[in-house]
């Protein structure tokens, strides 16, 4: 009977066929809605997160010039090698440390010119940073120590300058030094913020300070936390070292800026998710939206179809039988518009992902939470109609019109 | 008398039925007296309003009386409720109405198939005996036609084979001739008799017509909800 009651069902859904799709819409638009909004918010938490944890692994950053709302910093005095040294032997639980200054310059190689992020800085930045060598050989201590005319160079900057050409032992001009190119990195791709992190040049800091800055000063200290230690703790310890070090007054603002990477993930992590969350519900409003509009065309349905509902009673269809047929209905008007709803909400978010260029994520708990949702829909929205055609008397249903 | 009572299958005991209250009331029927045997062909006649149609109603056990007591095969319809009187129409009653009622832009085969699926009669044997009622009717080679691919006689043909596709032991026509003109009326008229004759089945008609009354061996009149004559034609 069941079967028989399914295939009746679809049969009423084929036969107004326009009626139905229609009807169906605001399920397969709601249903649709909520997995491709949920999808693509996942893609971007998940985007969002590789990126930042791109930038470096368990990574801290000590910046000169406090923080100011916007990103934007009021120039302050740089840190010095001593601040570093200071931090070195003062902070337990680090990982490595990595100074730098850093220049924006413009780079000649033969009649090539390219102008990129100039950075000086030790042997550990490459570590702390989460770079790797591609070819060539990395910066070492000594190259540091002697402050030689040596570079290591992003993937893109390689790729501007030199094209698929070899860079290894090449010689390329850095603002007013010649630099021999050592190694070439790995690409990273995009950081946090949508900055491209292959676009740079490092040197050993004392070459950058001498022959390109001309003073001592240290802009930006990267700091690596050891597995395990808890970042904000290291964060609040080198902020006090800090604060002593450069004689802040008590009470007075900080003069420098300690980033912690793990709070800026947890932070844009849940910004997301809120976010995502948002999407979901407004989703969900047109998904009852839906539900609303099979209810109005069911009892559309019943008023038009009273003669037939009469007959079915004559010919022995009890009332039960009558409430099944119209709820199957209902059911499976929503349950087919859903089920067209995940088709197209996953292809708009596999689409999207494309354009937003985020990765692309299947949820599903959410389709199947979209699903059971909008078979739920058939049957509370189904209902009322069912009902209203299972108490019609057979009498009046007959003598209808 | 023993072996009488056994055979009625409708027995109606001063049956009324009453619409509405106070002031609006209607007494369909004011006190109704019946008592058909199994296997008998009888036709309702009586003037516009005189209760006809209510008391198909209450055989049919689509309505429950008023006052009084109507048994249909021994049952006392009136203590029964809604699902019960649907499980009596499913297994012993089939209807044939004066607007056809067939369920529109659905072929003749499923239209006749519909009474065994509430049946739960499984679907090859569902299509068998369809065919064969469609068949009995004279509509063999019509099963896919759709009601508004058939005249109204074909239509009627096709309630026809509906009504008795699931072995009725009683078959209710109100006004099956209604809607056709003479020669098609007399057409569904004589399946009836073949019907009655052939297969026993109880056949109940409703009908203005003193022509159509004729293929009946009893008349029973019909006058303010109440019955004038009952007339049997000499065998
Ligand atoms: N649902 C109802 N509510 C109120 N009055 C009704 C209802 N159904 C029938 N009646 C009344 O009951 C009386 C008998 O009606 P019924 O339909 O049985 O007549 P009938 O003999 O079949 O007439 P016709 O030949 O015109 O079909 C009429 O006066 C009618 O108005
Ligand atoms: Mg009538």
């Amino acid at each position: 009977m069941i079967t028989a009651t399914i295939i009746m069902a679809l049969r009423e859904i084929r036969r107004n066929l326009m009626r139905s799709s229609l009807t169906m819409l605001g399920v397969v638009i709601g249903v649709g809605a909520v997995v491709a909004l949920v999808s693509i918010g996942r893609g971007a938490t998940e985007s969002v997160t590789a990126s930042i944890a791109s930038m470096g692994h368990n990574m801290l950053t000590i910046s000169p010039g406090a923080a100011r709302r916007g990103g934007a910093r009021t120039p302050s005095t740089p840190f010095k090698m001593e601040d570093v040294t200071a931090i070195q032997n003062d902070i337990r639980g680090l990982a490595a440390i990595a100074p730098t200054g850093s220049r924006s310059l413009m780079l000649v190689y033969g009649n090539k010119n390219w102008r990129a992020s100039v950075t000086g800085t030790n042997e550990d930045y490459v570590r702390v940073r989460n770079y790797a060598v591609a070819y060539g050989r990395e910066m070492s201590a000594a190259d540091v120590r002697s402050g030689r005319a040596v570079c290591m160079l992003g993937a893109t900057t390689k790729k501007e300058l030199f094209g698929s050409q070899d860079a290894i032992g090449e010689s390329i001009r850095v603002d007013k030094i010649s630099c021999e190119v050592i190694a070439v990195l790995k690409p990273k791709g995009e950081g946090g913020m949508g900055q491209d992190q292959d676009d740079l040049v490092i040197m050993p800091l004392l070459t950058f300070q001498r022959r390109i800055a001309g003073n001592r000063d240290v802009s930006t200290i990267y700091v690596s936390v050891d597995e395990g230690r808890p970042s904000s703790l290291v964060k609040d310890q080198i902020t006090s070292l800090m604060r002593e070090k450069r004689r802040t007054a008590r009470g007075a603002e900080d003069d420098f800026n300690v980033r912690d990477m793990a709070e800026l993930m947890a932070t844009m992590e849940s910004t997301t998710t809120a976010l995502t969350a948002l999407l979901g519900a407004i989703a969900a409003v047109s998904l009852i939206v839906g539900g609303i509009g099979i209810m109005n065309i069911m009892l559309v349905s019943v008023t038009e179809r009273t003669r037939e509902i009469g007959t079915r009673l004559a010919i022995g269809a009890t009332g039960k039988e009558v409430l099944m047929q119209f709820l199957v209905e209902a059911v499976m008007l929503s349950t087919l518009g859903g089920c067209i709803g995940v088709v197209l909400g996953v292809g708009g978010a596999g689409i999207a992902s494309k354009y937003l260029n985020i990765p692309f994520v299947v949820v599903p708990e959410i389709i199947m939470v979209a699903f059971l949702f909008s078979a739920t829909i058939g049957v509370v929205f189904g209902f009322l109609p069912a009902r209203k055609a299972a108490n019609l008397n057979p009498i009046e249903a007959l003598r209808h019109e | 008398m023993t072996d009488q009572a056994k055979r009625a299958l409708i027995h109606m005991l001063g049956v009324t039925k009453v619409y509405g209250k106070g002031e609006a009331e209607v007494r369909a029927l004011a006190g109704i007296d019946l008592r058909v045997d199994e296997g008998e062909m009888i036709a309702i006649m009586g003037q516009s309003g005189s209760g006809k149609s209510t008391c198909m109603n209450i055989v049919g056990c689509l309505d429950a009386p008023t006052s009084g007591t109507y048994l249909f095969r021994n049952v006392n319809v009136g203590e029964l409720d809604n699902n019960q009187r649907a499980l009596l129409r499913r297994h012993y009653i089939g209807f044939v109405f004066q607007g056809f009622n067939l369920l529109a832009r659905t072929s003749a085969q499923e239209n006749v198939e519909l009474p065994l699926v509430y049946r739960r009669v499984p679907a090859a044997q569902r299509r068998e005996k369809a065919k064969a009622a469609l068949q009995l009717v004279g509509l063999a080679g019509r099963e896919s036609h759709k009601p508004n691919e058939l005249s109204g006689g074909q239509q009627q043909r096709v309630a026809i084979a509906r009504a008795l596709a699931s072995d009725p032991s009683l078959l209710l026509a109100d006004e099956p001739t209604g809607n056709l003109d003479s020669a098609r009326s007399a057409e569904v008229m004589e399946l009836l008799v073949q019907l009655n004759r052939e297969r026993g089945i109880t056949v109940m008609v409703i009908t203005h017509e003193p022509e159509m009354a004729e293929f009946c061996q009893r008349t029973v009149e019909f006058r303010d909800g109440r019955i004038l004559s009952d007339t049997r034609k000499p065998s």
